[in-house]
Parts: structure tokens; sequence; C-alpha cells
């Protein structure tokens, strides 16, 4: 018995749209089978997963709050991968977005203006573009692969804000506790819906999407970007330059993750301590397939995946089920989305190949 | 699966043809590759399969070696209907087929490669013994013990060659076998032809070279469209007469009009020097080269001679010491494919999908890959009525057949596709075009097209440089001619002053690099 995939004369752009819903209906079949093992019943499990933590505009609030930073990294993945420039570091480059504003916040702690949360901003952002520089330099200089360099500075990155909020940034008055102090009010993104969390790091994520759209769809370094990811030959041959699309890719992709860290510390935090993101730069790489590289796609996307964060803390808090069911949804659904990708593109066969060309 | 049967031993009375199709018909999504297509070869016969590319040679060839089954029809050999067979079978029958591409491990020897075709090549000793006498019998001069990455082109043909004739066939397919080798190569390619087809052992030839198939086939079938549009003997044929059975109508001619004798310097090619990046490729030295302005350069040359490099350099994607490449007089080595552009300089490249064309990308889009020059981006931004308004131009002026501006570049055929690309390059007015292999897989019609479009752009002031192996073509519209042979150019003489017999010694290597006007060089 032979099974063999395909690949498709014309891949259907209907089918292509449909799939990331096919793949969200998968995930929820599974989940239905997944909770009835644990011997939940399923319906109640799925309506606290996905409803209950949105049948409020708290809860609504709540789910834009979490989709903001899934979208910024997201966007600036979504820039990278286009281009075949494969940044799998978010979560670090945010980490150290939110080491550089929010050190910035810490020193001038007690002497600060209006000035200062523009500059932490553009701090968090700068941030998050030197850790993506790094994995970008190694890559046009020495051909290092960047999954790996990105990957693993992100675990740099997070030991470096464990270090700093166990010792040199640890809140002098704070018992102990690993982390810093509370910004002051000056440091702070505001609020913009009484009674919410709800700050100002949505309208930056929003803005962001706008941009990439922009970028990615109207503008001729977005087609460079393109042309380099989807033929690399002709890219070369055209005169655009691949080094560049990976240094532009990463600074994006870097600032935007950086400035995401950025908006976790001084909006709902307002310090830092040693989780300051529960696994956002890599969950928006999800985001990013799921939306199918297209940054409006990837806002839809970035809505899900904060929708499985809440749904995660609602399961614990009302069913007493384990945290971990964030990411058992998380990677059921990526899972699911490249296998309808494979489908989409490849159709399986049985038998014998038919073509054979031995001579 | 039916095993067919084994054919009756050759009879000397009315031997029935060695294989007969009947009425073979293929469909392919949206394509009728063969239709009711009828074929016989008698034992010793030297067939030819004569059609443009896309009449459905290729499909007809791979539904007798049993690589695709026919939808409808009948095939016979020697008499005895077939069923489904595979390429295990044809060979067993005594089917051998050379393809148009080689099938050869550059790491293994001639006899390594050969043994892992050919049953019973375990004991590589007694092979390589048996290539030896196969080879010297037939002309095909080989080393069995030679590593692949080291042979040319046409050893590598006489390989594949080889490995067939170890099998014994009764019908050995050659699929386009002289695209790759030097005229001398070529001559020696028929003599073992007709050996073989002396001993008994019938040819399918195809082809769409008609002087080829003038000087060595006795019969031939043509195609066209996917049907059989004559069957003929093309020894009683004019190439004219052919060329309008294989097109069905009269082939286009090129005007043609004397260069201006003193033209701007174009393109310069200084003492060019440079290595090869893949480890089997062939470094180039000391090239040295001029095209003005308002004359065709042709350079021909077998492929594998460092063409590649050559062309890498010329279009920016290699760069060189900056004085070794000049665009309009200034020193333009080290300079990218951009700057390149803005200098002037237009290139139409070897491979069309992929690097001449984004596969996935609109026409439109497409349009923009290298028209970005032409005011199509402003602000950073892309001008799409603009990259929409040029792609138009371009699918009017050289009728582009494709499904609007908005199809993407793979759904064309490699001719439109190839008109696309020539027409956007050349429709951006550049002052010197550089062609690699222009009408490489593009039918007659689109080819003359194709030509005539260069000779106009020639006309009105470019210089142009044509890298082919289309020896004829390069004849056809070339003001001067050169040949590139180990990674050196010959000197480049008109076109007028020298014929294809030099052209093709040059092609085998014999000749004297090409000294520079300057009186710095010496040899």
């Amino acid at each position: 018995m032979w099974l063999r995939l395909e690949p498709r004369a014309q891949a259907s752009r209907r089918l292509r749209t449909a799939a990331p819903l096919i793949a969200l209906a998968l995930t929820l079949a599974s989940g239905t089978v997944l909770f009835g093992a644990l011997g939940q019943n399923p319906i109640l499990a799925l309506h606290t997963f996905f409803i209950r933590p949105i049948d409020s505009l708290y809860g609504l609030s709540e789910l834009a709050i979490k989709a903001a930073p899934l979208a910024l990294c997201a966007v600036g993945l979504a820039i990278g991968f286009r281009g075949n420039v494969w940044n799998i570091g978010a979560e670090g480059q945010l980490t150290m977005g939110a080491i550089c504003g929010g050190g910035l916040a810490l020193a001038f702690y007690g002497a600060e203006g209006p000035w200062l949360l523009p500059l932490m901003v553009l701090a968090g952002g700068l941030g998050g573009m030197a850790w993506g520089a790094i994995p970008a330099l190694l890559k046009t200089r020495f051909n290092a692969n960047e999954i790996l360099t990105s990957l693993m500075l992100s675990y740099v990155a997070i030991q470096l804000l464990g270090y700093l909020v166990h010792g040199p940034w640890r809140d002098p008055e704070g018992y102990n506790f690993p982390e810093t102090r509370l910004f002051g009010e000056q440091a702070l993104l505001p609020v913009l819906l009484e009674d919410t969390r709800l700050h100002a790091g949505v309208v930056l994520a929003l803005i962001a999407v706008g941009l990439g759209w922009l970028l990615l769809s109207r503008s001729f370094a977005g087609f460079q970007i393109k042309v380099v990811g989807q033929a690399p030959a002709a890219a070369a041959y055209a005169g655009f330059s691949r080094g560049r699309v990976v240094w532009l890719s990463f600074l994006i992709g870097g600032g935007l993750a950086g400035i995401a860290g950025l908006g976790e510390v001084a909006g709902p935090m307002g310090q830092l301590n040693p989780t300051v993101s529960p696994g956002y730069g890599f969950a928006a790489i999800i985001c990013a397939f799921l939306g199918r590289l297209h940054p409006f796609g990837v806002l839809l996307a970035s809505l899900l995946l904060a929708l499985l964060f809440l749904g995660g803390e609602s399961l614990q808090m009302h069913l007493n089920l384990p945290l971990a069911i964030t990411g058992v949804f998380q990677g059921l659904l990526l899972f699911f989305v490249l296998a309808c990708d494979v489908f989409v593109r490849y159709r399986v066969r049985f038998g014998r190949a038919a073509v054979g060309l031995a001579p | 699966m039916t095993d067919p049967m084994p054919p009756a031993p050759d009879s000397t009375v009315a031997a029935p043809p060695r294989l007969e199709l009947r009425g073979i018909t293929k469909r392919y999504p949206g394509v009728l590759a063969n239709e009711g297509i009828d074929l016989r070869v008698a034992p010793g016969e030297i067939h030819a399969l004569l059609g443009e590319n896309g009449a459905g040679k290729s499909t007809l060839v791979k539904i007798i070696y049993g690589v695709v089954k026919a939808d409808a029809g009948e095939m016979l050999w020697q008499g005895a209907p077939l069923g489904s067979h595979t390429p295990a079978q044809a060979r067993h029958l005594g089917i051998g087929m050379v393809f148009q591409h080689f099938n050869l491990f550059d790491t293994l020897t001639v006899a390594e490669n050969i043994a892992l075709c050919i049953e019973g090549g375990g004991d590589l000793k007694a092979l390589a013994g048996r290539i030896a006498e196969v080879s010297g019998r037939y002309g095909l001069p080989i080393d069995p013990l030679r590593h692949v990455h080291g042979l040319s082109v046409g050893e590598r043909q006489r390989v594949e060659i080889v490995r067939c004739l170890l099998q014994d066939p009764k019908l050995l397919i050659m699929d386009e076998p002289t695209s790759v080798l030097t005229p001398l190569e070529v001559e020696k390619l028929f003599e073992t032809l007709r050996r073989l087809a002396g001993e008994g052992c019938s040819i399918l030839y195809i082809s769409h070279k008609l002087d080829e198939i003038r000087a060595l086939c006795q019969s031939a079938t043509v195609l066209r469209g996917g049907r059989v549009s004559a069957d003929c003997d093309p020894r009683e044929e004019t190439p004219k007469s052919l060329a309008e059975m294989m097109i069905g109508r009269e082939l286009p001619v090129c005007r043609h009009r004397e260069p201006p004798e003193d033209g701007a310097e174009r393109l310069a090619l200084d003492g060019l020097s440079l290595a090869a990046e893949d480890p089997f490729g062939t470094d180039l030295r000391d090239i040295r080269l001029t095209v003005r302005a308002g004359e065709i350069v042709g350079i021909a040359g077998v492929a594998g001679n460092g063409q590649n490099a050559l062309l890498a350099a010329l279009s920016g994607e290699r760069r060189a010491p900056p004085g070794q490449v000049r665009l309009g007089g200034r020193p333009a080595g080290h300079l990218g494919p951009r700057a390149r552009r803005a200098r002037g300089l237009a290139f139409v490249p070897e491979e069309r999908l992929g690097r001449g064309a984004v596969p996935g990308m609109t026409l439109a889009d497409n349009a923009l890959l290298t028209g970005y020059q032409k005011g199509m981006v402003r602000h950073g931004l892309v001008r799409f009525e603009r990259t929409r308004a040029y792609a138009q131009e371009v699918v009017d002026a050289f009728k582009v057949v494709c499904g609007g501006i908005g199809a993407e570049a793979r759904s064309l055929s490699g001719g439109n596709l190839q008109k696309f690309i020539l027409g956007r390059e050349i429709l951006l007015e550049p002052a010197l075009l550089i062609l690699a292999y222009p009408t490489w897989g593009v039918d007659v019609g689109a080819a003359a097209q194709i030509r005539q479009a260069v000779i106009d752009l020639r006309d009105r002031g470019a210089g142009i440089l044509v890298v082919s192996e289309e020896l004829e073509e390069l004849f056809e519209i070339s003001d001067r001619i050169a040949v590139i042979g180990k990674g050196r150019l010959s000197p480049a003489k008109r076109t007028r002053d020298t014929g294809v017999e030099e052209v093709g010694r040059w092609m085998a290597g014999m000749f004297a690099p090409a000294l520079d006007e300057g009186p710095k060089h010496v040899a």
C-alpha cells in the first residue's frame, strides 16, 4: 500500500481561505473529545472556554488586551515569513523591549514627565530591534540559520530579565519578591475605557496592522520582500537584495515585538516581573500562519489566540482544569492549519506512482 | 497487469512493423495532448517525429516508453498488441530511450552509473569490459572508469546511449539529442545511429531541427497541435515545406539590414576572469569582447562551457573587478543588477519561471520586477495603475496569449512567458540588451517574432548580446559571432565572413582566444 501526495495543478483560492476555518472546526472537535476524556461535560467546558470569557464588556476588553501583543508580534513575523525569513524569536525580542522600555521607567522613577512614555515606547521598539539585529547579522554575515539563533536568543533574553528582576532591579520595598517597583503614573499607557484595563497599546497594535498592510500590499519594499520569499533567483535577477530583506524583516519584527513587550509592562502589569509574557511571541507564530501571513488575517487570528489564553484561565478558574489546556489548543490549532494547508496544495493518492523515470 | 506477449523471432518475410501506434489519444486537464495518432516504425528504419514545442511529441514518446498511459488507442510491438506496460517492461521488450535531460550521478563513474540501471550490472569489472566493447563497436569512445562530473555533455550523452545499447534495443528513442552537441559531435552521432539502423535497430528520432532530419531520417511523422499533420519522406522535402507542415503556414523570415560601422561602445569585457561557483563548473578566463550600439553580437557554444558564469557576470548577479566589465564606457564590474539596470542594461535570463518571472505573481506584478525604474514607484509605494498599463502594453505589443494581466506567470506556456519577459525588457528601451537562449523551447512562430523584435531593437540603436546554442539562429540574427569554449572566448568575427563550419570548429575548442585591440595583452 502506497500513499502519495500529489501537487494540485491549481490550489483553489477559496479552499485556501477556508483552511483556517476548517482547522478551527477540527480543533473544536478534538477539544470536545479531549474534554470528554477529562471527564468534563464537553458542552459546558467549551462554553467555559470560548464563550464565558467574552460575555461581558470587561471580558471583551481583556480579549483586546491579550490580542494586542499577539497582533504586534505576528504582523512583524508575517512580514518576515513572506520573505522566507524565519524569525522564531519574537518572544525574546518582546522581552528585550520590556526590559529596555521598563528600564527607562525605573531609571526616571520619581523624575518623570509626559515625555517619558513616548521615550519608553521608542526604547522598547529599539530594544526589540537590537535583539532582532543579532540573528540578522549572523544570517547575513555567516549564513547562520535564523530559526536556531533567534529561538536561542529568546531564552537568553528571558534569563536576562530573570537576573534583573531577581537582582539589580528588584523593588527595594518589595519583600524580596522578584519584581521591580510599580512604574509611576506617567510611565503607564493611558486607559481608554473606564472600569477596564483597555490601554493605548491596543491602538498601537491596530496601527501596526494598518502599516503592515501598507508595507506588504502597497509598497515596493513589500514587493521586494515577497519576490525574495517566493523566487530568490528572480530577486537576484531583478537586483533585490536578500540581505536587505533579512535585515528589514528582523528590524520590523523585532521592533514590533519590542513595542508589544513594552505595552505589557507599561500596560496591565505596571512593573517588570520574571514572566512578562505568557508566550505571546511563540503564539504569534501561530497567528501569522492562521492569518495567512496577511495583516488583516493576522488581526483576526490574534483575537482567536487571545481567546485561547483567556479560555485557559477561565477553565482553570471555573472547572479546575490545568492552564496547560491553552498550550494544547494552540498546538492543535497550528497542527490542523498546517495539515489543512497540505491538503489544499496536495491531494492524497493511493497506489504506486504512475510516473517513474528510470531509463 | 497483463504481461505483453513475447515477440516472435525476426522473420525475413513481410516483417510486421517494429512499432505501430493506432489512434493514440491522451487528454490532460484542459489539453488534448495527442489525438488519434497513427505511427509505424519499420525494423531498421530511422523515423523522425517532428513538431513544434507543445505539439505532443513528448507525450507520445512517454506513452511508447510506458511512462504515461494513453486514454485510447492501440500499440503494437512487432505485430503483437501491448497492454499497459511500464518503462521496465518496455526495456525488456527492447525499447531504449535517451532522454533530453540526462539521468546520471555526477559523483559516480560511468560504469557505476550504468550498473545502477541494468540488470546483472553487479560485476563492475565485467561491465566495464562490455562498455568498452560496445563503445568501441559503435564509435562511442568512452572510458568506463571516469567520473561523470568530468565528462562533457556530449560524452554524457554517449554514456546514456551506451547504457541503452547494452540492453540490445530493438527500438531506440532519441529525444532532441543534438541540442547539446557541437556540429562535429552531431556528425559522429549520426554515424553511430546509421550503423545501429544498419544492424536492424529501429530509431525514433525526435527533433525540430529540419536539416538534421533531412540528413538522417528515411520517414517522418509530423505532429501539429496533438495530431498527425503529415507523413512524409523528409529526404524529398525542403526545410521550407517541412516547416510548413510543422507550423501550418509559411515560415516568417527576418528582415535584416547592415549595422552601422562604428557605434558607441555599449558593453566591453576587458580580460574578464571569474572562478566558477560550482566545483564542477567552468571558470571564465580572460574574456575580451565589445558590443557597440546598433549591432547584435552572438555567442555560440555548447552548454556548460562557462555561459552561466558569463551571464551572471554580465547581469551583475556576480561581481567582477570594476574595470573588467564596462557599461557605456564606464567601469561596472562591481555594480549589482540594479545599478547596471540604471545604466541601461536589460537582461533576459535562461530560466523563465523562477528567474525571469515570479511564478506565483501576476503579469502586472512581474512587470514591476524589472520595470521599477520606469516610474512605477513613487514615495516607496507601487503605482499599480502604471504596472498594469505596462503589462498590458507588453501583452498587446508582443501578442502574449494569456488570461489577462491578472494571470499568474506560471499559467502561461513557455513561449508566451518568454514573449512577455522579452517584451518587458525590450519596451524598457535599454541601451544594452543581453539575451540568454532567447528562443529555447519556443515554437517556431514565436521564435521568429522574438528574433524580429530583437532586430528591431537593434535598429533603434541598442547594443545586443545573444548567448545561444542554436547556430542557425545566431547566424540569422547576429552581426558578429564569437564562440565560448572551456571558459574562453574566441574573437568575434563578422557573421558574413565566417560560416557554420568555422564556428563548429571553434565550438570543438579549436580557436585562439580573443586578443584585445589594445597592445598590452601578450598571449
